[in-house]
């Protein structure tokens, strides 16, 4: 079982992400704000590899995932850094070449998106949906189109006439598995999905997560998804990046980060975790998550570190190679683990 | 021995269709448990979307009416509650907490005003000093104090910060019971501990008891004094947390605990690769 959890052994690299930084830059009555949603991360996620970005709410690691995917819009801007795909040996940066971005959208690079209720329109039928997403990219006959859009359905597991039927028809999970079908039927090399399962009926989760799973096995593409549920980046995730205050804290193959979590973040976020068998009491973290417009200096977990010193509060740790991965923390690895 | 809350073969149903065609959805069927007085206990309420754990908790409120048995709330009928004292009464005693705390705060309104509104008509008090000391006390009672809160509109909060503040106010008229209907489902998993910590603490230190209803297995598991299972209406299986939920009997508590993906990647991954094969 141990080999499917090593991170995939070919190294060419499909996206590479190199000193982002995206604020989100407000003007309001001469009063100008900066919001540091995405400050300075770099990263790298290779062929055939699903890669999980975890951590708390208003931590930017939506921010981050929707300027890699190139999705934003003002008050949210890129200062800093760069965004470029290499899609079968033809490079792409998303911020210097709009006109082969839009080429590149949903036919190398898609996006399974948060909350499958609200993707599809209520009043028109499912089919339309394909139409409006993929009919263009694909450059086939309307019959050709319609052939392939109801055998990549059945290879997901849907009957063909749910393309017949409005949303409102279909369960929760059918709807999500619709979503990934819109997402995946072009066959990308790429797909960015945010928070896939977290509006999913606990009994249907699994399900979907095989799906991700399986599908992305057969088609090769690469995943990068972001949640704040640790146990699904558990299930699925070959790699984890941890994301505190927009800043990435920690990094490596999944099974390292839960066995041996080097930051008191990690470290926090895998005890705390409430299993079946177990009711001891566990701690919770102290304090609020910061403020991003006036993040905490030096190290932003300090104010809420249990291995504070004074280092941390003046003086912000790199992100440093560190056994399998990379991490940020002057204390890295002192942690205990429960 | 007295029971504080008694539920005997509870049932609800909804017609739904139109006038010539309609059907009657059973959401509630026959549902029987207590709650003991002297005994403050969580009692947890499990089941998916659609299973009647909300329903349940609606009618234990006063919210919606059963369609046959009876409600005791304390020795008195929760349904034969009539007048606007004896509401008041009732409502003081059971307090709700809901699921979304972005959403059970006006946003337009500071958040202060909602416990200030509450400490007046459950504790009938008007004197400015004594609803501040009110809510004070109760805002100590969750971590959090007056002077942190006041004046802050729910928008300048965390989630985390907001379902504490939710609490903080079901807890100003001192009530007995608290009805949580799926407290942590809307608030990120590093945050979820604290609030669950949190119930765990009132039961213990205030005597508060506490129907906790959530489809999360793991945090009923960590939580949880007894556990009733509930699907399509009816209690598949009830007893014990510790001994229904570590060996489960049904075929669909069996099916909602292995539902759980374990926070292990070995395990978890075993359970996914064997969906796809």
């Amino acid at each position: 079982m141990l080999d499917t959890l090593q991170a995939p052994t070919t190294t060419s690299s499909m996206l590479r992400v190199e000193g982002l930084k995206a604020y989100y830059q407000m003007n309001y009555f001469g009063v100008r704000r900066e919001v540091r949603a995405v400050d300075d991360v770099s990263l790298t996620i290779n062929r055939n590899e699903i890669y999980g970005i975890a951590g708390e709410s208003s931590s930017g690691k939506s921010s981050l995932i929707k300027t890699i995917a190139g999705a934003i819009t003002p008050p949210l801007r890129v200062v800093e850094g760069s965004v470029k795909f290499d899609f079968a040996g033809r490079e792409l940066d998303v911020y210097a070449d709009p006109q082969a971005m839009k080429a590149a959208r949903w036919q190398n690079l898609s996006y399974i998106m948060q909350g499958s209720m609200n993707v599809l329109n209520p009043v028109r039928r499912v089919k339309h949906a394909f139409h409006d997403f993929a009919f263009k990219h694909m450059g086939l006959s309307p019959s050709a189109f319609r052939a392939r859009v109801e055998k990549h359905l059945q290879r997901i597991g849907l009957d063909p006439h749910v393309l017949e039927s409005f949303p409102h028809q279909l369960s929760g999970g059918m709807r999500q598995r619709l979503t990934i079908a819109l997402a995946t039927v072009c066959e990308p090399d790429f797909i960015i999905a945010d928070e896939p399962t977290t509006a999913l009926d606990v009994l249907v989760q699994q399900d979907v997560l095989a799906l991700i799973k399986d599908i992305q096995q057969r088609m090769g593409a690469s995943i990068i998804f972001v949640t704040h549920d640790m146990t699904v980046h558990a299930a699925i995730a070959d790699r984890i990046g941890i994301v505190y205050a927009g800043r990435l804290v920690e990094e490596g193959p999944t099974l390292d980060v839960f066995r041996r979590p080097q930051h008191p973040y990690t470290a926090h976020l895998i005890s705390s975790l409430p299993r079946i068998g177990d009711n001891k009491k566990r701690s919770a973290l102290p304090g609020k998550p910061p403020n991003l417009a006036d993040p905490p200096s030096g190290c932003r977990f300090h104010p809420r570190c249990p291995l504070a010193v004074d280092k941390c509060t003046n003086e912000n740790p790199p992100l440093e190679a560190r056994l399998t991965g990379r991490v940020a923390c002057w204390r890295a690895g002192e942690v205990q683990t429960a | 021995m007295s029971a504080l809350l008694e539920l005997r073969n509870v049932n609800k149903d909804y017609r739904i269709g139109g006038f010539f065609d309609s059907s009657t959805l059973h959401a509630v069927k026959n549902v029987s448990f207590t709650l003991d007085d002297s005994k403050p206990e969580i009692f947890t309420i499990v089941g998916e979307s659609g299973s009647g754990k909300t329903t349940t908790a609606r009618m234990i409120l006063g919210n919606e009416t059963p369609t046959s048995g009876s409600l005791r709330f304390m020795g008195q009928s929760i349904t034969a509650i009539r007048s606007r004292a004896g509401k008041l009464k009732f409502m003081s005693k059971a307090q709700p907490i809901f699921q979304n705390p972005f959403e059970a705060f006006n946003p337009l309104s500071t958040i202060d005003y909602f416990l200030f509104s509450t400490a007046r008509r459950f504790l009938g008090l008007r004197d400015k000093a004594a609803i501040d000391a009110a809510t004070d006390k109760a805002l100590h009672h969750v971590g959090l104090s007056l002077a942190e809160v006041r004046g802050r509109y729910s928008h300048e909060l965390s989630g985390g910060q907001l379902q504490r503040i939710a609490v903080a106010r079901a807890l100003i008229p001192e009530p007995k019971l608290i009805v949580a209907d799926e407290p942590v489902s809307m608030v990120d998993a590093s945050l979820r501990m604290s609030i669950v910590n949190l119930f765990r603490d009132l039961r213990d230190r205030l005597g508060v008891s506490i129907i906790y209803i959530t489809h999360d297995l793991s945090t009923a598991y960590y939580i949880s004094d007894r556990v009733i299972i509930m699907y399509k209406g009816d209690v598949v299986e009830s007893g014990v947390a510790q001994e229904v939920l570590g060996n489960p009997q049904h075929a669909y508590s069996k099916a909602l605990s292995q539902a759980v993906l374990p926070p292990d990647p070995e395990a978890a991954r075993k359970i996914i690769m064997a969906k796809i094969a």
